[in-house]
């Protein structure tokens, strides 16, 4: 990498360790000794201690909140600005109090290298431990200590080397190296930008040549491409018809007429075009850019899925899978709670399935046979979506790695995926099992019904893309079905949507479909044929529902493409089908499958 | 990927982020180049459109030129533009250059109220139509629920501590000591019904990487920055009773770079032409907290 790349790479450096152990001010004087504040920014603060009757300390110029300032610690996550002839840096403040952990893990979720600072004098404590084991967690390699406050233990070198000894050991067990250990004073200078006396038998770096000895980690190009999909856009004004695929590649390389698979729908394109605002015509694009993509062909790929090439290595789909999470929420993680999880582009819902062993960060002590995950325990547990994410092996690809656990609102856990488990569905087919054992149900049976109303039940769902005739189609299914006698009903999503599903958001798609499934095992329970059309399903809604109409049966009628990767329809269709002509062979079908018994129709 | 690239592409997703995450999401435009970036990386996000509103507000004390500039941009970029303002406040003289009111409480009433109730939609929105080019009442009085502001983390010390994605309850306060997590790109985008969020794009930016960024892509910004033959030139803008111009004779985005990198402002706080921010120390948090941007 040449000087000038260097000289304008900024990197991003967190300093985290245990609360009072000097990290503002191991910052500050850093700052200060490299002329890097603006100027009078020294004054302003040495004039307002002595105007508040204080003495100055380094920690303020960075403490600049009024409440970090009357209670002496750091409670949020600062960012300071600076420079070396390196290269730019953002110097992360990160507070060392237990109760600002999660702030802790924002600051150091945005390093790429990272200074753990320890007090000589009060030695290895609690969050030094905790914080070593969260940078490691969060993906942090590049990692050195500080020992801070050398002049409280008169540059003692002894004392010192066991700090060392017994941080290393420690760092080892959690799979850390760290670069080096440095014996500093922040509130005299001891070997931050530059060396000193006191301390002639060390011989490693300052901390300043420290920092500027962390390497610069570039993109990952040389990884399977990824792209979670944020969204795609079709915004009409001025006559734009591009239907443009957006997210920010977080691996690897894409080409113009690269094969691409979406994943978990197992959709498959081509690549049309890359495109942007404001710049040239590009053949390709890599890790860390923030694109668009068009494809050659119409396909119903949706936001949260995750974009791949076909000749690469495949991510990993399931349902089911086991995470090492780290809980921050204020309230426990529980079994049997439905929460939300983010991971790449993709929401769904979440369950805690099984908790398989807790960690205590500090201690590194584990506990089993835990019901539940407190805040700032770390478990590694199984965790089940209602349908597969597609994702990767943290230790394979760390940033489709990742996920986020939401619970009521907040950003309560975040994990790192270490295996995917056998999925079979287990928790819906519980769900189903329970239900049908509990399940009492009317004092007519089935054939009872079928022997009056001279027909079975039957759920026929019609799918296929937007505007290809499915509406009508089940419209004239259900017309001629009732003119017939039939017990038949036709009831869109969307009538579902903003009445019983009024509760919940427009987002949550697999919930509406699962209401819609249990809404089905009603209907049908209630010996009539329930038809409903939906756009853009895909393998797993189709299981889905079948799963939950249980024990009766689903009819698919597909009119287009058949765009579904093993699911085969009962009947496909051609688009914008003749309604009459297709009605008559859906009846035909109907007929084969008993649920039409009089050949009246 | 250079810096600019690596800055450029992060706020990029984070304004796809909120796009989708957001129903009622609007964009604040102060009109100053940070803003303006922003408005220029919303076209870089969604390919050359702008699919949010755009609010101003309009303390009537902003420097002409800026109004001119603002309505210039928006009819040339077809921008959906929104403006509110504290009428009552001007209306009865309740202000700094009228006398009656301190800097800090004349901010606080034509630009942190006439912001709280503009986005509640309890104040009236001045919608530009652009068939006629003028401004016309807001039918749509929707709170906006998501609003992307141009702070950047080096402006001054309580800016440093803002999340990307940064909730604020009922009253718009801000809760310093209680922000949400934010790792691996992952935001806080759910919100308890009343409750809102400022999003911040340009958090990691500087006064320098803005005019770098302004320099690359050659983006339109007001002159008002450029030395106009005095001596002088503005290096942040506001309102004109309480913001002076600094001695510079920086004449292009070329020759403000060069001053920012080894000139005279180097070391020179941005904010030094403000007035507002020497009344108090903690005066800018203060205002924050209470809704300030």
């Amino acid at each position: 990498m040449t000087t000038t790349i260097a000289q304008n790479y900024r990197m991003n450096v967190v300093m985290a360790g245990h609360v009072d152990h000097g990290k503002s001010t191991v910052i500050g004087r850093l700052l200060a000794d490299t002329n890097s504040l603006p100027e009078g920014k020294l004054e302003q603060v040495r004039l307002m201690c002595e105007r508040n009757a204080r003495p100055f300390e380094y920690a303020f110029l960075l403490d600049a909140l009024k409440d970090e300032r009357s209670q002496g610690i750091t409670i949020d996550t600062a960012r300071c600005f600076f420079k070396t002839d390196r290269r730019h840096y953002i110097l992360i403040d990160a507070p060392g109090h237990i109760e600002f952990l999660k702030n802790m893990i924002t600051g150091a979720a945005r390093a790429e290298a990272g200074l753990i600072v320890i007090d000589a004098h009060e030695g290895i404590q609690e969050n030094s431990k905790r914080h070593g084991y969260m940078v490691s967690m969060l993906g942090l390699r590049q990692i050195a200590v500080v020992v801070n406050k050398m002049d409280l233990i008169d540059y003692d070198q002894e004392r010192f080397e066991a700090i060392q000894r017994n941080f290393t050991e420690f760092l080892a067990k959690i799979g850390v190296h760290p670069l080096g250990f440095i014996p500093a004073s922040g509130s005299q200078g001891t070997n931050i930008a530059a060396r000193d006396e006191r301390t002639d038998w060390y011989k490693g770096p300052t901390v300043l040549e420290q920092i500027d000895a962390f390497v610069e980690e570039g993109a990952p190009t040389e990884l399977p491409f990824r792209l979670p999909v944020q969204d795609i856009y079709k915004f009409t004004e001025e006559d734009d018809s591009r239907r443009i695929v957006a997210g920010t590649i977080t691996t690897g390389q894409i080409h113009v007429g690269d094969d691409v698979v979406f994943l978990p729908s197992h959709k498959g394109s081509q690549v049309k075009s890359i495109e942007s605002f404001n710049t040239n015509t590009r053949a390709d694009a890599q890790a860390g850019e923030a694109v668009g993509v068009t494809l050659t062909t119409q396909i119903y790929a949706r936001r949260g899925e995750l974009m791949v090439r076909a000749d690469e290595p495949a991510p990993q789909v399931s349902r089911r899978f086991k995470v090492n999470l780290f809980w921050m929420g204020t309230a426990p993680m529980v079994k049997n709670k439905a929460y939300k999880v983010k991971l790449g582009a993709s929401r769904s819902t979440i369950q805690l399935v099984d908790i398989l062993n807790v960690l205590d960060a500090s201690e590194l002590s584990s506990v089993s046979n835990k019901q539940q995950v407190d805040r700032h325990d770390v478990a590694e547990c199984v965790l089940e979506c209602p349908k597969p994410l597609a994702f990767d092996l943290n230790e394979s690809i760390e940033a489709t790695g990742r996920l986020v656990i939401i619970d009521n609102y907040e950003i309560a856990g975040a994990g790192i995926l270490l295996e995917t488990i056998e999925d079979d569905q287990s928790m819906l087919k519980d769900h189903i099992r329970d239900r049908e054992m509990e399940w009492k149900g009317s004092s007519i049976r089935a054939d009872e019904r079928t022997a009056v109303y001279n027909h079975g039940a039957k759920f026929v769902l019609i799918t296929g893309d937007d505007g290809v005739g499915k509406e009508i189609l089940a419209h004239a299914l259900e017309r001629k079905l009732f003119y017939a006698n039939f017990k038949a009903y036709y009831l869109e999503l969307g009538d579902v949507m903003s009445g019983l599903d009024a509760d919940i958001g427009d987002e949550s798609r697999d919930e509406h479909l699962r209401r819609l499934g249990e809404l089905a095992r009603i209907l049908t329970d209630s010996g009539q044929i329930f038809i409903t059309s939906l756009s853009h399903v895909d393998d797993y809604d189709l299981e889905m529902l079948e799963l939950l109409n249980k024990p009766n049966e689903i009819v698919v009628v597909h009119v287009g493409d058949n765009s579904f990767n093993t699911y085969a329809p009962s009947m496909v269709l051609p688009e914008s089908p003749d309604p009459d002509e297709w009605v008559k062979k859906i009846c035909d079908m109907l007929r084969e499958k008993k649920v039409i018994l009089q050949y009246s129709i | 990927m250079d810096h600019l690239q690596k800055l450029e592409a992060q706020s990029v997703h984070i304004l796809r982020e909120a796009y989708r995450e957001f129903k009622n999401l609007v964009m604040l435009w102060s009109i100053g180049k940070d803003s303006t970036v922003l408005l220029w990386l919303t076209r870089k996000a969604f390919f050359g459109h702008v699919p949010f509103p755009l609010v101003h507000i309009d303390t009537n004390f902003k420097i002409p030129e800026m109004i001119a500039y603002r309505d210039r941009l928006a009819i040339k970029w077809k921008l959906n533009m929104v403006v509110g303002q504290n009428t009552a406040a001007l209306k009865t003289k309740q202000t700094f250059p009228d006398g009656t009111l301190s800097r800090i409480e004349c901010c606080k009433a034509l630009k942190s109220e006439a912001l709280k109730h503009t986005l509640s939609g309890e104040w009236p929105r001045q919608r530009m139509n652009h068939t006629t080019g003028e401004y016309e009442l807001d039918t749509d009085k929707e709170p906006y629920t998501g609003v992307i502001v141009g702070a950047r983390a080096d402006e001054e010390g309580s800016r440093s501590k803002e999340r990307y994605f940064s909730p604020r309850d009922k009253d718009n306060d801000w809760d310093v000591g209680d922000q949400p997590p934010e790792l691996w790109s992952q935001y806080k985008t759910d919100f308890a019904p009343g409750t809102h969020v400022r999003v911040h794009p340009l958090l990691d930016w500087t006064e320098l990487n803005i005019w770098e960024y302004i320099d690359r892509e050659e983006i339109p910004i007001t002159n008002l920055y450029f030395d106009q033959g005095d001596g002088t030139r503005y290096r942040s803008l506001g309102c004109f009773p309480c913001t002076t111009p600094v001695q510079s004779t920086a004449r292009n985005v070329g020759e403000i770079v060069q001053e920012l990198r080894t000139g005279r402002f180097a070391n020179i706080a941005e904010r030094s032409g403000r007035e507002q921010d020497k009344e108090d120390e903690g005066g800018l948090e203060t205002l924050r907290r209470d809704g300030y941007m």
